[in-house]
């Protein structure tokens, strides 16, 4: 082994379900190097030692929903070298970023018997609307081989090999038959980066975006062929752009002209 | 030197399958799966898609029922044999830390030797143009070079085109006259099934030998003519002649534009085009650094990374790369290499999601759009 300077790592959480998180557990075999190699100083679901920064490395799981994550993040940014955000809530405000698309306050009346204890803002962001990002890995969840990339090319000091292109290169590569031009089905991989692996079409289902906009989406083109060859509704292709990253722009954009 | 030709009756095929595995060979054929005519691994007649055609337009692709007894009644698989000669992914080389540097440790896993069934007249021109490109200049690939050599190659000729089909227009179908192992010819006559075969080169000459066969017939050598005749006859889409001029003349074609409009830069039609030949190189390491691997990867002039130079992309609007795949394709790859790269299969067309047609960009780009 050479004697390198094991690395200081945080794992942080704001909006979100926790599960970008856990693929770090999922890592199993690979998380025992992974704790070989940085001391993990800060994450909850792993460990209860509460170490504070400075960090070398922070993970940041989540979106900003409240003027508390917002101060936070910022602390957060001071104390790390590197910032990494891993997630679809993260990158681009989440599911939860349906709001974002409504007057807030009016989901606070029908949820809670009491919305005045409730502070919160009028939108789901990403973080990286509010502090300078280093990498932002997507997904919904994120791809665990992905997130060892990241914090594997990290500790080389290289570029991490995590594509911009689109899904249908998955499908390709892997040798899977796309689901749109043999079975007819709906599918959003033509406009969403690729890199969970090819899930859904290679079970025979269409993508779903969980990784959000690939680098140059056309979704208008897509959006027409849904509406034409594939016989889609507006309300269908509508919630097809609005989920897990309703709020990036690319999406956000499409979704709206189907509304 | 006209081969020598002979009949094998269908009940006889089954000993083409048992002979090449014999031979050492895994044995690549047609399947139905995933609802589409794939290459995968055959181990004899059963496992072909008997009775199966395809119906293929625009974005659009079904297996559809034959009601025959045909094996080879589909027309081409949605790949070439471009994922085996030259798969997505190839590892090129290790390396291990060693003091202040590094040693370099070489793959040397042998490569596989298929014999692939049911090969196109368009899949076999592809394959003799990646030939070019990976053995034809001063470096040759090893990998392929290995791949090429230990295949055999038995071609089937269609009997029909497909609608996607362009072959005819490209003059790289539906006959074949050289490259092959082994031709076959699938004649289906009421009850009597049997495939008009013909050797191509030795090791199809020795492979033919030892098959049970009867001596071909007239009858039999008219029926496979007049299925290629009908296979070229019936193709309903062409390239217009003269496309690496025109295109060459039209670089700056509002029409360009116009497909970008469409065109959603997926990258679906170089991963499936049969000649499409760019890849990348990717560098992994392990956690701790001490060993790194360089691997080979399928690459597309659709992505903004392909034309990444130091300070930015080349290519950053999708009429630049629609246009950068169309004209190589069709017009540059003439000056790099002699003849078109495009083969008229039409897999481009049927496999790009919003169905753009390259006959009909090509078509348009004539008219002056
Ligand atoms: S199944 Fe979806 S992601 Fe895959 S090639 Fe087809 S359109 Fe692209
Ligand atoms: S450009 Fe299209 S039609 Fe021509 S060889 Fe490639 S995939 Fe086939
Ligand atoms: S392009 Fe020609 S050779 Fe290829 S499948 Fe069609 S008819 Fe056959
Ligand atoms: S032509 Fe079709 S398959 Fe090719 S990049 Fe454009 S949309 Fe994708």
């Amino acid at each position: 082994m050479t004697a390198r300077a094991k690395p200081r790592l945080g794992v942080f959480k704001f909006s979100s379900c926790d599960g970008c998180q856990l693929s770090l557990l999922d890592c199993e075999l690979e998380l025992l190097a992974v704790t070989d190699a940085v001391e993990i100083a800060y994450f909850l679901e792993a460990t209860r030692k509460d170490m504070k920064g400075p960090f070398d490395v922070v993970l940041v799981e989540g979106s900003i929903t409240t003027p508390h994550e917002a101060e936070l993040i910022r602390q957060i940014r001071k104390s790390t070298k590197a910032l990494i955000t891993i997630g679809a809530c993260a990158t681009s405000g989440g599911i939860q970023a349906l709001r974002n698309f409504k007057d807030v306050n009016g989901f606070l009346e029908i949820v809670y018997a009491r919305p005045d204890y409730i502070e919160t803002l009028d939108t789901s962001t990403p973080i990286a609307e509010h502090v300078q990002v280093d990498f932002e890995l997507r997904g919904c969840p994120i791809n665990k081989y992905q997130l060892l990339e990241v914090l594997n090319a990290l500790l080389n000091g290289r570029k991490p090999n995590i594509p911009n292109f689109a899904e249908c290169v998955e499908c390709k590569q892997k040798g899977t038959v796309c689901v749109m031009v043999a079975k007819g089905m709906p599918c959003l991989g033509p406009v969403t980066q690729a890199g969970c692996g090819n899930l859904c079409p290679s079970v025979h289902r269409g993508c779903f975006g969980c990784f959000g906009p690939m680098e140059t989406p056309n979704t208008d083109a897509l959006a027409k062929r849904l509406l034409t060859e594939l016989g889609q509704d507006k309300a269908s292709v509508m919630r097809s752009f609005r989920n897990f990253n309703a709020n990036a722009p690319a999406f956000r954009e499409e979704s709206l002209k189907h509304e | 030197m006209a081969n020598s030709q002979a009949v094998i009756d269908r009940k006889d095929l089954d000993a083409l399958f048992t002979l090449l595995t014999e031979e050492g060979y895994q044995v690549i054929g047609p399947r139905a799966e995933d609802g589409a005519i794939l290459y995968a691994p055959v181990s004899g007649p059963d496992d072909l898609p008997r009775g199966m055609g395809d119906e293929e337009e625009g974005g659009h692709y079904r297996l559809s029922n034959r009601n025959d007894a045909q094996l080879f009644g589909h027309t081409k698989a949605v790949q070439g044999l471009k994922a085996h000669l030259y798969p997505a992914r190839q590892k090129l080389w290790s390396a291990e830390k060693a003091g202040h540097g590094f040693r370099v440790v070489k793959d040397s896993s042998p490569q596989p030797r298929y014999a692939f069934i049911g090969v196109r007249a368009c899949e076999l021109a592809a394959m003799v143009i990646q030939d070019k490109v990976f053995e034809g200049g001063p470096y040759t690939d090893k990998g392929y070079a290995e791949r090429r050599k230990n295949s055999f190659i038995a071609v089937v000729t269609c009997n029909h085109a497909g609608n996607a089909c362009f072959c005819a227009s490209q003059k790289t179908g539906p006959d074949v006259s050289e490259g092959f192992d082994l031709k076959l010819a699938e004649i289906l006559d009421g009850s009597r099934h049997v495939f008009l075969a013909e050797a191509g080169s030795e090791k199809g000459r020795a492979v033919l030998e030892r098959l049970p066969k009867q001596v071909a017939e007239e009858g039999d050598k008219n029926a496979a003519a007049a299925q290629i005749d009908a296979a070229a006859k019936g193709q309903k889409r062409a390239m217009i002649a003269g496309v690496a001029d025109l295109l060459a003349a039209n670089l700056e074609s509002p029409h360009w534009e116009d497909v970008a409009k469409r065109c959603m830069s997926c990258g679906n039609c170089t991963m499936v085009c049969p000649t499409c030949f760019c890849s990348t190189v990717e560098d992994t390491t392990d956690l701790s650094g001490l060993k790194a691997e360089r691997s080979r990867k399928w690459d597309s002039c659709f992505s903004i990374d392909y034309s990444y130079i130091h300070g930015g992309s080349v290519r950053n609007t999708g009429a630049s790369r629609y246009r950068q795949w169309m004209t190589h394709k069709l017009s540059h790859w003439v000056k790099q290499f002699g003849h078109s790269g495009c083969v008229g299969c039409g897999r481009c067309i049927i496999w790009c999601p919003v169905g753009i047609d390259i006959t009909a960009e090509a078509k348009a780009i004539g008219k002056g759009a």
